[in-house]
């Protein structure tokens, strides 16, 4: 029996490894959970792009589920996110806010000037500091938030027209459902 | 054509292999000897095939061919002939075919000169070689198949990841690879031994140079990697934890393991069920290495394409051979007895004890690195457990390991002189100390932190230790005969081991970082020296263009060197830090480039490293112990081994060395 423990300790591990692999077919192992799912949008007031004496803060933004889509102009996966923006995110139903990260205003102009604005409004984080509260990972990352200001979703890379169909418009829906 | 050749040729070298493990096997166990003889040619004939794949593979990256898609996704026409060489091991598919030349090649070394072991023990060898390697070919034909066509060919391929285009990455995993696999050889033995029904032969002293060798090779690979990450990853780390990492330290603990329990029943035939356990234990660490990485089981930085049906692949291989092996082990291990009995206090005791600290220091790396897939299969989210974890372990486990380093030599087998050991280990200590007083009295910086504390006198009293061996030694023994090939491997691997020590804590302890913002023409000072940034300029390599930075060193206010770290951009867009390093004896000067800020400064990472050399010394030190030790002439197969498998019990062969010992 002795020298059978190796061999029973080995397929504990074959058990593990083979949930390992199941595991990763479940799930985007680009998606990193957020600690702040299901907690509250960091308080922030940041100016928007076109004017920059106004601010959107989270207070204004509260008793509606939106979106905050993290975008530069210098980020190239942004430029693959940017037509699925265009196309699907529209027909969410819900605001898109654009989250202008570390860019200089103008580009940012210049750059949706070019390839369309999908967003509702944007607003700038010209140095990066806000989004430290966000846990900004880099851009596009993808912030879904609830009526309640609660963040309820996060996406770490650029939205494809498959996450929209399948996490993001149901969530929307059942968020929306929960709404008075 | 020329690739279809080459997946023809792993399909000949598969049904080469078959016959290789499939004959050998059944004439051993049916004792026909034309069945066996088979082994040796089928063998050979399997390593020209996976060769001849080999060859054209390389053939296709040389020649640009792209239609090849491996060759079209790793390579292009700006990239230089030597990276793209190199680049045929650059991703999932050409490594995996790289792993099976280095299986086959060493089965063809052990076929060449392990022509004199018993048949019988000769043909099962191979056999299980040829068994493994079955299971590699299948991999790579039914789910990696390199010579896969891209039709039309693009008009240039992509790129090789930047980050292997260093010349320390080129080689580091052939040199990784040979380590791994090389365990295979002791594995095999230790099958062999298992099938054959008594592990009371010889086996473990033909098994011996091989697994010497493989180590050697394995501590190479490991201090390439550990250097390339410094060199290469721009921020002056040269161990992270990281998975892919773990993988490769897990076999090399397994394989020290290993070295020191052959040795035992080498020796005395002591032990010899653990020292099969650890055949087996070495090289399905180094399997479950390659399935860790290559599976995607777990993320890591080393992301390496991941794709469920390799990795359920290597899952059902892992099953076969390493619970196979284990399911023999359960079978036929209990028939064996224990060899000669021994004292508490003796060498094997202490060897036994290190064992155990290896061995369980692997055990520990294993869970630390599936701690994340034990998190997940619980709820309990993916937790990570990073350097605290591994840190405090390894100096747990590794302090008592070193403090017993010196003591091996000294104990007699057996029943060794406690007083002696006690002396021994007095007068290291004492050495240490007193070094580590006069550092201390030369040195004006203060207390030094604890860890320069442990390294410096770990590192001294091992050293010390090693030392009064090697004159004891140079005194008692005849001339000629003092240091044989085998304990000056030992000598030369355990002062290794002293300097690694050192290295380690005293670079942990002393490392001074500044991350900084410097525009041009201003300086940032780390104790005597001066680093004045002078700006960046334009560069252009074959495949890339960069932001060359120019960092004048000052020594006490004198011109000391001039570092260009670089920042590249590859042409396909991919971006590398290239850091500028002034290597030292007793210290690194470290520049690199982080990112640009306004007006034309940029943020840097200027590291002063005291030491940091001595660990990589450290390493290649016990790598050339390992060699030195597999020379021994005691080692070579000699004519009488044929005959003497079925009478010699262990222990009773006339050693005469080991006694003066």
């Amino acid at each position: 029996m002795k020298r059978a423990l190796p061999l029973i300790g080995f397929l504990l591990l074959v058990a593990l490894f083979g949930f390992g692999i199941w595991w990763n077919t479940q799930h985007d192992p680009r998606e990193v959970p957020s600690p702040l799912i299901g907690k509250p949008v960091p308080a922030y007031s940041l100016p928007f792009l076109d004017n920059p004496s106004q601010h959107l803060t989270r207070q204004e933004m509260l008793g509606q589920v939106y979106l905050i889509n993290v975008f530069a102009s210098w980020c190239i996966a942004c430029g693959e996110e940017h037509p699925v923006l265009m196309q699907d995110a529209q027909q969410l139903g819900v605001p898109l806010v654009g989250y202008n990260y570390k860019d200089d205003p103008a580009d940012a102009k210049a750059w949706l000037a070019r390839h369309g604005n999908p967003y509702s409004m944007v607003v700038t984080d010209r140095n990066g500091v806000e989004a430290i509260n966000f846990g900004v990972y880099g851009a596009p990352e993808t912030f879904l938030v609830d009526a309640k200001g609660i963040i309820r979703y996060k996406r770490i890379g650029p939205l494809t027209p498959k996450v929209i169909a399948h996490v993001l418009e149901p969530k929307i829906r059942e968020l929306k459902r929960e709404e008075p | 054509m020329l690739p279809e050749l080459g997946q023809m040729a792993l399909i000949l070298a598969l049904l080469l292999a078959t016959v290789q493990a499939v004959l050998p096997l059944v004439g051993a166990w049916r004792n026909q000897p034309a069945l066996m003889a088979v082994a040796r040619p089928a063998a050979i004939g399997h390593a020209l095939f996976v060769t001849l794949a080999f060859a054209l593979l390389a053939y296709a990256f040389l020649t640009f061919n792209f239609s090849v898609a491996y060759v079209a996704n790793n390579s292009n026409l700006s990239l230089p002939w030597y990276y793209r060489f190199a680049a045929v091991w650059g991703a999932h598919e050409g490594s995996m075919l790289l792993w099976v030349l280095i299986l086959s090649l060493w089965t063809v070394a052990l076929a060449i000169f392990s022509t004199r072991l018993p048949q019988v023990f000769y043909a099962r060898v191979l056999g299980v070689l040829g068994l493994l390697s079955i299971g590699f070919l299948l991999f790579i034909l039914l789910t990696s198949n390199p010579f896969g066509r891209l039709l039309p060919p693009p008009p240039n391929g992509a790129d090789l990841n930047p980050v292997l285009q260093d010349p320390g990455m080129t080689f580091h995993p052939p040199v990784l690879y040979m380590g791994y696999v090389g365990f295979s050889v002791a594995f095999a033995f230790a099958i062999a031994a298992l099938l054959g029904g008594s592990l009371d032969k010889p086996w473990v002293r033909w098994a011996r140079p091989w697994t010497n060798v493989a180590w050697g090779f394995l501590t190479l690979g490991i201090v390439a990697g550990s250097w390339w990450a410094y060199a290469e990853l721009g921020w002056g780390g040269w161990w992270f934890w990281d998975p892919v990492e773990n993988a490769s330290f897990m076999p090399w603990l397994a394989g020290a393991a290993l070295i020191h329990a052959q040795a035992i029943t080498e020796k005395r035939g002591s032990l010899p069920a653990w020292t099969v356990l650890l055949s087996i234990f070495a090289f399905s660490l180094s399997l479950l290495g390659t399935f860790l990485v290559r599976s995607g089981v777990l993320t890591s930085v080393h992301a390496f394409a991941s794709d469920p049906r390799r990795g359920v692949f290597i899952l059902i291989y892992l099953g076969i051979v390493i619970g196979g092996s284990l399911l023999l082990y359960a079978l036929r291990a209990p028939k064996v007895a224990g060899g000669k009995p021994f004292a508490p206090l003796s060498r094997e005791t202490l060897l036994l004890v290190v064992n155990l600290l290896l061995t369980t220091s692997a055990a520990m790396v294993l869970l630390g690195t599936l701690f994340p897939l034990i998190g997940d299969a619980f709820g309990w989210g993916r937790i990570s457990v990073g350097p605290p974890y591994f840190g405090t372990l390894f100096i747990a486990l590794m302090t008592p390991a070193i403090m017993l380093m010196p003591l091996g030599p000294f104990a007699r087998w057996g029943r060794a002189d406690g007083r002696l050991l006690i002396r021994v280990a007095v007068q290291s200590a004492v050495v240490a100390l007193l070094v580590g007083g006069i550092l201390l009295f030369a040195d004006s910086r203060g207390t030094p932190p604890w860890r320069a504390v442990l390294g410096g006198l770990g590192a001294v009293y091992v050293l010390a230790g090693v030392f009064a061996y090697a004159l004891k030694r140079w005194r008692e023994a005849p001339r000629g005969s003092r240091y044989p090939a085998e304990m000056l491997g030992m000598l030369i691997a355990h002062v290794g081991v002293g300097i690694f020590v050192a290295g380690v804590l005293l670079t942990t302890a002393f490392s001074i970082e500044h991350d900084v913002r410097l525009a041009p023409g201003q300086t940032e000072t780390i104790g005597n020296f001066a680093f004045r940034f002078e700006g960046t300029t334009h560069v252009t390599g074959p495949n890339w263009t960069a932001e060359q930075g120019t960092v004048d060193v000052l020594e006490n206010g004198a011109p000391y060197t001039v570092l260009h770290p670089q920042k590249r951009t590859y042409d396909q867009g991919q971006g590398q830090t290239e850091s500028s390093i002034d290597p030292g004896f007793m210290r690194d000067l470290y520049v690199a480039l982080g990112e640009p800020l306004d007006n034309g400064a940029w943020a840097l990472r200027i590291y002063v490293k005291p030491f940091v050399r001595w660990m990589w010394g450290g390493g290649i030190l016990m790598m050339i112990g390992g060699f030195v030790a597999a020379t021994d002439r005691r080692f070579r197969l000699r004519r009488h081994d044929q005959e003497a498998t079925s009478s010699a019990s262990p222990g009773d062969r006339p050693t005469p060395r080991e006694d003066s010992a």
